[in-house]
């Protein structure tokens, strides 16, 4: 590991934030298409911040280019605060107004909780931290 | 192994991981979570709709509910409120419209429980213990008795009455009217026919007082 360049860290810290963001996106589809959980908005927004990050870094991978980091925080940030938002409502911390129920989706609808601590908006804001992270590593050390 | 070679069979294990995962998921899936929506036809009160408050009362509240409906229990405190305040002056009329899965057999429940004098004691422990015999929107009916039978309700009276096919016919009848009134979310509300519309309990609230106010003069400022 000491003898990593930093290009190397940096490749690697990339390489993790994809991963993160493959790993994310596949399990949302697997909620949404094979579970069937359908989405709520909030969710819909935190999916916009995190998809695109699965075809955007490898571009920054294949050669490595380190501004990808500047490009792809924008949308991880954005993602982070509405994922933190979607955990306070989700918590209860933060009143939902009352709202007639209808097919569509309850953002604070429980569908699963993993552990009994982890749910999906949950995991979302971890994975959204995570690799905001990981990027603002990636930038601070190259610009 | 070259980086090329770390992503390239990164992202086949995750694309494999995925189809593998949702083949064995799809194997074993039991139900899955989905509502009705309804559109259009008639009428508000049938001859078989539960009424609550004074049959004299002047402004009636027409009430959509499906049992598992979280708003529908919320709301149900608004519409306390209203006839606690105005006592005499309003009545509601509960309908059916179980679009949630399972909850035609919670209105059976209520049916039957209807029969035996008992309807309002058991929507009222329905609404109180709904998150414990719901899960992801769909109803666990045997999780329904332990709580019918804590409220000192008549279970077994209650169950046999379920199987009665007039019940059938009574939810089919009020989904039919539910789709005619345009009823496509729960809780479904009418005032003296007129749509909740939009919305919310300030506008309930409007709308209770502004019938009241037509309908009795003595309360008009």
């Amino acid at each position: 590991m000491l003898t990593q360049t930093k290009a190397e860290r940096d490749w690697n810290l990339l390489f993790a934030c994809w991963l993160i963001a493959s790993v994310s996106t596949l399990g949302s589809l697997f909620f949404s298409q094979v579970m069937d959980f359908a989405p709520c908005v909030l969710c819909w927004y935190q999916r916009i911040a995190i998809f695109p990050l699965v075809l955007m870094l490898p571009v920054g991978l294949f050669p490595f280019d380190a501004k990808v980091a500047k490009f792809a925080l924008p949308l991880t940030i954005a993602g982070l605060l509405t994922a933190a938002y979607h955990n306070l409502l989700y918590a209860g911390l933060i009143p939902k107004s009352i709202q007639p129920c209808s097919p569509g989706v309850s953002c604070t609808e429980k569908y699963i909780e993993l552990f009994g601590v982890l749910s999906i908006p949950l995991l979302s804001l971890l994975a959204l931290a995570a690799m905001t992270t990981l990027l603002m590593i990636v930038k601070r050390r190259n610009y | 192994m070259n980086r090329k070679m770390v992503f390239g069979i990164t992202a086949l294990a995750l694309v494999a991981a995925f189809v593998v995962g949702s083949s064995l998921y799809k194997s074993q899936r039991a139900g899955e979570l989905d509502f009705m929506a309804q559109e259009n036809v008639s009428t508000f009160i049938r001859m078989h709709s539960p009424m609550l408050g004074d049959a004299a009362a002047k402004v009636h509240i027409v009430k959509f509910t499906d049992p598992a409906c979280e708003t529908c229990a919320a709301f149900s405190q608004f519409i306390e409120q209203a006839m606690a305040a105005y006592p005499g002056k309003i009545k509601l009329i509960v309908r059916y419209a179980p679009f949630h899965e399972g909850a035609a057999d919670i209105v059976k429940i209520l049916i039957a429980a209807k029969k035996v004098n008992k309807f309002w004691e058991t929507l009222h422990v329905l609404y109180a213990s709904q998150e414990q015999w719901t899960q992801h929107h769909q109803v666990i009916v045997d999780r329904v008795w332990p709580l019918l039978e804590r409220a000192n309700l008549d279970v077994a009276a209650i169950r046999a009455g379920m199987n009665d096919p007039e019940s059938e016919r009574i939810i089919e009848q009020d989904l039919a009217d539910a789709r005619t009134l345009g009823v496509r979310k729960t809780p479904g509300l009418f005032v003296n026919g007129k749509a909740l519309d939009p919305f919310g309990a300030r506008e309930f609230k409007q709308l209770i007082e502004s019938e009241l106010g037509a309908n009795y003069p003595e309360l008009r400022r």
